[in-house]
């Protein structure tokens, strides 16, 4: 029996999340290379549908990993849930992505199993027969080669954005499709959680903005917002920023961009005074143009920019300005 | 309420970071700062004190310059400190410092203990999940919002892309704390001074058993290749400034 390969897809409200497909693509190049099986598993209730839908993929098979105590999602029951399955099962290598949901319960999961899941991962390399996971450290200023230095099963997680859901290959026949009911017991489940629920109704939708001036802690103070502002209305744009601005109450909560806030993807995104840590990054990496001002050269945003203006914001933006209006006059 | 605060020192946010020898660490020689998600969960632990009474304690595992990290909690309000000091801890896994911490705490009976959601060095967002599997407690993970129940709390978990959720959960509980839960206070002068005589419990390497070799390993550690050809527009701010809108005009055709 050769190793498997097991991608453990997210499903969330009636719906796979989109980066399901993602870790399911990274689990098949991996399959490709190391010449194991790639098997797929989606846990809940009643998830025979999403099963179904990921046998359609180039994968050896699915499992609809089945019980009425795994919803709504709790870390208790999905970790309880995962946890029979893999030891009867025995994968090799158990890939999910790195969402809010995954990063609950993974760390119980592998520490309940006496194992370690290498996390927020944005790829891998095969060297001397070792598999080798890459991960960015230090907010994204560096990147490092993690190994495995247990016994299987090995738990890693993919970040969002790190492999192409949309490349993930079809199968040329549907795969076979098992269900496993799991036994959770009721006193296992210690959280009650409430439905989920948006805060209030975004009055900004970014994801329709063609240009975003957006904004970080190079900032410096709230009333200099203003300046930022005046570009972004010179340009036609809508004002946005990282984390940091939402939490100090500078900008609402609605004109965040990245994990925690909305993910965007504008013919230009103009980065003002923002590092780029990972966080951020994931909810902009896939704008047309990137334009990066920060007066740190290594700042990780100038790794993704397109254009990339080492300096002092307050220096540039004003010029700036008026050559937008000027350009905008002229024609 | 009894609290526990995890804080981890990490380099300031600006720092420039150069390799070690071997490319496996950074070179130490840089300044150091708390890790910004921990100081929103010593903020929190403090008003939860404020409000219900009980007692925070803070806790951190590396060298002798995190101290200061637990010195600065001890300023802001903090009771009492616990140094677990070694070099070697900077180096650990999530499951090894979640290992040190739970036998470090072994005699002690927290409600509650909490960690920032993840650290900016190696951000895992694990330490503090691991340590509620190693202590067979619950958790719930990027909180913006804790309420005392009669049965235990209520905690506001943040989902993604704007989504949110209540959930009830019995003590003793470890939560994760998202950046932004609340508004950082500063020490005040009087804090520094009572600060200096607070207990700092320091325990060595030695005295934490459970730690054991590390089960994934940095192989090496790299500034990243770039993937995108970035062009940088140098100059006076008002040649950048031309320079730039051409391109937005000309290539990128947004003007």
């Amino acid at each position: 029996m050769p190793d498997t390969i097991l991608v453990v897809v997210e499903q969330r409200e009636g719906k796979l999340n989109r980066v399901s497909w993602e870790t399911l693509t990274a689990g098949q190049a991996l399959a490709a290379e190391t010449g194991w099986t790639l098997e797929a598993a989606v846990v809940g209730s009643g998830v025979v549908n999403f099963a179904n839908e990921i046998a359609g993929k180039k994968v050896a098979k699915v499992y609809a990993i089945e019980s009425a105590r795994l919803e709504p999602y709790t870390p208790d029951a999905f970790s309880a849930a995962l946890k029979q399955f893999i030891e009867s099962m025995q994968p090799k290598l158990v890939l999910m992505p790195h969402t809010y949901q995954v990063r609950d319960f993974v760390p119980k999961l592998a520490t309940a199993m006496g194992r370690t899941a290498i996390s927020d991962c944005i790829g891998y390399k095969k060297e001397g027969g070792k598999l080798l996971f890459t991960r960015q450290m230090f907010q994204g200023k560096l990147a490092a080669d993690v190994s495995f230095a247990c016994d299987a099963p090995w738990f890693v997680t993919f970040q969002n954005g790190a492999y192409r859901g949309d490349k993930v290959e079809a199968g040329s026949a549907a795969a076979p499709v098992e269900t496993v009911k799991v036994e959770i017991g009721e006193s296992a489940i210690r959280n009650k959680p409430h439905e989920v629920f948006k805060e209030a109704k975004q009055a900004v939708d970014l994801t329709q903005a063609e240009i975003i001036v957006s904004i970080g802690r190079g900032i410096k103070e709230q009333k200099n917002i203003e300046l930022a502002k005046q570009l972004a209305e010179a340009l036609g744009g809508e004002l946005a920023a990282s984390r940091p601005i939402c939490d100090s109450g500078w900008l609402p909560m609605d004109r965040q961009i990245g994990s925690s806030g909305q993910t965007v993807a504008p013919k230009l995104y103009l980065a003002l005074g923002i590092s780029g840590a990972i966080q951020h990054i994931v909810g902009m990496k896939g704008s047309r143009t990137i334009v990066a001002v920060n007066k740190d050269s290594e700042a990780p945003i100038f790794e993704i920019a397109d254009y990339a203006v080492v300096g002092n914001l307050f220096d540039i933006v004003p010029p700036l300005i008026e050559e937008v209006k000027k350009a905008k006059a002229g024609t | 309420m009894k609290i526990l605060v995890c804080m981890k020192q990490v380099p300031q946010k600006d720092a420039p970071l150069k390799l070690n020898e071997s490319g496996t660490w950074i070179r130490e020689d840089v300044s150091y700062e708390v890790n910004e998600p921990d100081a929103y969960a010593l903020e929190e632990a403090l008003r939860q004190k404020e409000k219900h009474g009980g007692e925070v304690v803070v806790i951190t595992a590396g060298p002798a310059r995190a101290q200061q990290v637990l010195r600065e909690a001890l300023a802001k309000g903090a009771d009492r400190a616990i140094h677990l000091e070694d070099n070697a801890f900077v180096g650990l896994d999530a499951l090894n410092t979640a290992r040190a911490f739970a036998a470090a705490i072994r005699d002690e009976q927290f409600d509650l203990i909490f960690t920032g959601l993840q650290s900016d060095d190696y951000g895992y967002a694990q330490t503090g999940v691991v340590l509620a599997e190693l202590l067979g407690w619950p958790h719930a993970t990027i909180i913006m919002q804790i309420e005392k129940k009669d049965t235990g709390i209520r905690v506001k978990r943040e989902l993604e892309a704007g989504y949110f959720q209540f959930v009830d959960m019995p003590l003793p509980a470890v939560l994760t704390i998202q950046s932004g839960i609340n508004k950082l206070r500063y020490a005040t002068l009087i804090g520094i001074k009572h600060a200096k005589n607070k207990p700092l419990r320091k325990v060595a390497m030695s005295e934490v058993p459970g730690v054991s070799a590390n089960l994934q390993k940095i192989e090496r550690l790299y500034v990243p290749q770039k993937t995108k050809n970035t062009e940088f527009l140098e100059g006076p701010a008002g040649e950048v400034a031309r320079k730039l809108v051409d391109k937005l005009r000309n290539e990128v055709r947004v003007l």
